[in-house]
């Protein structure tokens, strides 16, 4: 389980660049679920995943994974119980190294790095089996360098890495963004499919109101760095593309209302 | 003939300077400039240690040790005080500096009548040399402490290219290598890549210093200054391989290192032989340099010309 609580994070605070990235955010995912986050660009949602896997420390409030406090742990110490999917394709894996020698790192996940052999026989053995399940062809690659695939395989190896280990959490940011439409549809398959197969506690920030209606049981949009809806169960089944969309427009309109009304005053006071 | 089996046996024990360079520089992407200390280093312990009757294996093992530790000094200044690369490099370089004069206790230090690495080799081989003084190689009288000298440090290279390849091939070997390719993934999958560049800059630091310690047994003594501008040196070997042997295969790229290390030594050498003013060597080094570095660019974007041309 997931619980963050009244997490805030400035960045420059004190400086007119100053930027209010997380407000108060209280925050509770349950095991096993997959809760999709949407919500206008500048709104918080890669903050707030970044937020989760310690790539910085708060301002104020707590972040609780699977029984331990993890606020002030440093990022490669949550790695053990978090995997990530960045929305860059070149993040999550090193280009100059071979596809098995990527997966070995995986396999190894949170466990200080050993002077044994790093790619013995059973562990190829063991990728070779994982890899097939991409169904990509890529089981016959193992010693191919990484920087020769293309965003797509390399989107898809990244998530059988992120989750070759059971992990407590998984992060998924816009994991398909940077990806044609053939390639973004079978990584969401994927996705989907390991998701679901192993009950992966989730969080995945999309912007396809297309994924986020039809992927997840629970659905959170953000803005502003707060959380301004959270839907699950039947109500978040119930959502479609054009709902959403709506709810998008709704924030819109709102935001141009307070602009306006802020002009109004302005006029009348100043 | 002399004058090449002495240039080779420079070229193997430099490179393993360009082993320790390769480490940082290319493994790493950090510019290092702890080397010129670390070189001296190395030279300065081994040499105190057999003045004052260590055995020559031991001496050379601590002064390794040595090394390692001033690696790790810089990696500790980088990653946990956040200092800049090339800045914690220039302040251990610097402070080794004065370190290696204390070790010493005077600027230099004459091995002449010690018993070094160099005569323990001549002595493992004399049941195959005998103790004549002179053997014939190729037509060519050669002395056999020269040869011995040569053999044994080829043996020594080798063996530390095979290891070195080894390790690097071992889980804790493929993380260092993830962590200068991507820090990032290597963070997401669970390890300290600061721990990870500080064990990696003292094992560079090490072997440089082990490079300094062979130098000065090999050259019967030891020099405060003699570290000065090695790791332009080291880069020298480094680039030279590189655009000798490209792929960028773990094998191939310490296979390079050790080529250009052996044909930038021999480059030197011929060229002094000419009439190149010592002085003048840390020029031409740069030089070197700068051309191994722009030649290939500057070719292969002549050549694009040429083609495009053609095309058009
Ligand atoms: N490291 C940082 N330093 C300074 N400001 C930052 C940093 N990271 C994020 N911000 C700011 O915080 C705000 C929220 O950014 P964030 O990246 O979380 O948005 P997002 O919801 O992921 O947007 P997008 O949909 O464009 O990815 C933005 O105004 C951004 O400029
Ligand atoms: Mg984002």
């Amino acid at each position: 389980m997931l619980e963050i609580t009244s997490y805030s994070k400035t960045f420059h605070a004190g400086t007119p660049n100053e930027v209010k990235a997380l407000e108060q955010i209280s925050l509770t995912v349950q095991n096993g679920s997959f809760v999709v986050v949407i919500g206008t660009n500048g709104s918080g949602k890669s903050t707030l995943l970044n937020a989760v896997a310690g790539t910085f420390l708060p301002d104020q409030g707590q972040i609780l994974l699977d029984g331990h406090t993890i606020t002030n742990w440093s990022e490669h110490r949550r790695a053990k119980l978090i995997g990530r999917v960045f929305q860059n394709p070149f993040s999550g894996t090193a280009p100059g190294m071979t596809i098995a020698e990527n997966l070995a790192m995986a396999a190894r996940r949170g466990r200080f790095p050993s002077i044994r052999w790093a790619l013995g026989h059973h562990l190829l053995d063991e990728c070779r089996d994982r890899i097939r399940t991409l169904r990509m062809g890529l089981e016959d690659r193992l010693d191919t360098a990484i920087g020769g695939l293309s965003g797509g395989q390399r989107q898809a190896l990244t998530l059988l890495m992120a989750t070759w280990q059971r992990p407590a959490l998984l992060l998924l940011d816009e994991h398909t963004a940077a990806l044609d439409p053939r390639s973004a549809e079978r990584i969401i398959e994927l996705t989907n499919e390991i998701v679901t197969k192993n009950k992966l506690t989730t969080l995945m920030v999309t912007h396809s109101m297309h994924q986020a209606a039809n992927l997840g049981d629970r659905l959170i949009m953000m803005h502003k760095g707060e959380v301004v809806k959270d839907s699950s169960g039947a109500d978040k089944q119930r959502q479609r593309p054009d709902d959403l969309l709506a709810c998008f427009d709704q924030l819109r309109r709102r935001e141009m209302l307070d602009e306006s009304a802020a002009e109004m005053l302005r006029e009348q006071y100043v | 003939m002399n004058l090449l089996l002495g240039s080779l046996t420079i070229g193997l024990i430099l490179s393993l300077l360009g082993l320790g360079v390769y480490i940082s520089f290319k493994i790493f992407s950090f510019a290092d400039m702890t080397a010129d200390g670390s070189i001296t280093l190395g030279g300065a312990v081994a040499a105190v240690l057999l003045v004052s009757g260590v055995s020559p294996v031991a001496a050379t093992l601590t002064a390794t040790g040595a090394g390692l530790l001033a690696g790790l000094v810089t990696g500790l200044l980088h990653t946990r005080c956040r200092i800049h690369p090339l800045l914690s490099g220039i302040l251990t370089m610097t402070a080794l500096y004065s370190v290696n004069l204390r070790v010493m206790g005077k600027s230099n230090i004459s091995l002449m009548s010690t018993q070094t690495l160099a005569d323990t080799a001549e002595q493992l081989c004399t049941p195959f040399f005998g103790t004549g003084g002179n053997v014939l190689l190729l037509g060519w009288q050669v002395a056999t402490r020269d040869l011995s000298v040569l053999l044994a440090t080829l043996l020594l290279v080798l063996l530390t290219c095979l290891l070195l390849y080894l390790f690097f091939r071992t889980n804790l070997g493929t993380t260092m290598r993830a962590t200068g390719d991507n820090p990032q993934m290597v963070r997401a999958q669970g390890t300290d890549t600061g721990l990870m560049i500080t064990l990696g800059l003292a094992l560079s630091n090490g072997l440089i210093a082990l490079s300094g310690a062979l130098l000065t047994q090999y050259q019967g003594f030891s020099d405060v200054q003699m570290g000065i501008g090695m790791l332009v040196w080291g880069l020298a070997s480094v680039i030279i391989g590189e655009s000798l042997v490209r792929g960028g295969r773990l094998g191939l790229a310490i296979c390079g290192v050790l080529i250009g290390s052996l044909l930038f030594r021999l480059l030197v050498a011929i060229a002094l032989r000419f009439g190149l003013n010592p002085n003048d060597l840390k020029l031409i080094t740069a030089l070197c340099v700068f051309g191994a570095l722009v030649l290939p660019g500057w070719l292969s974007s002549l050549t694009s010309r040429n083609m495009g041309g053609r095309h058009a």
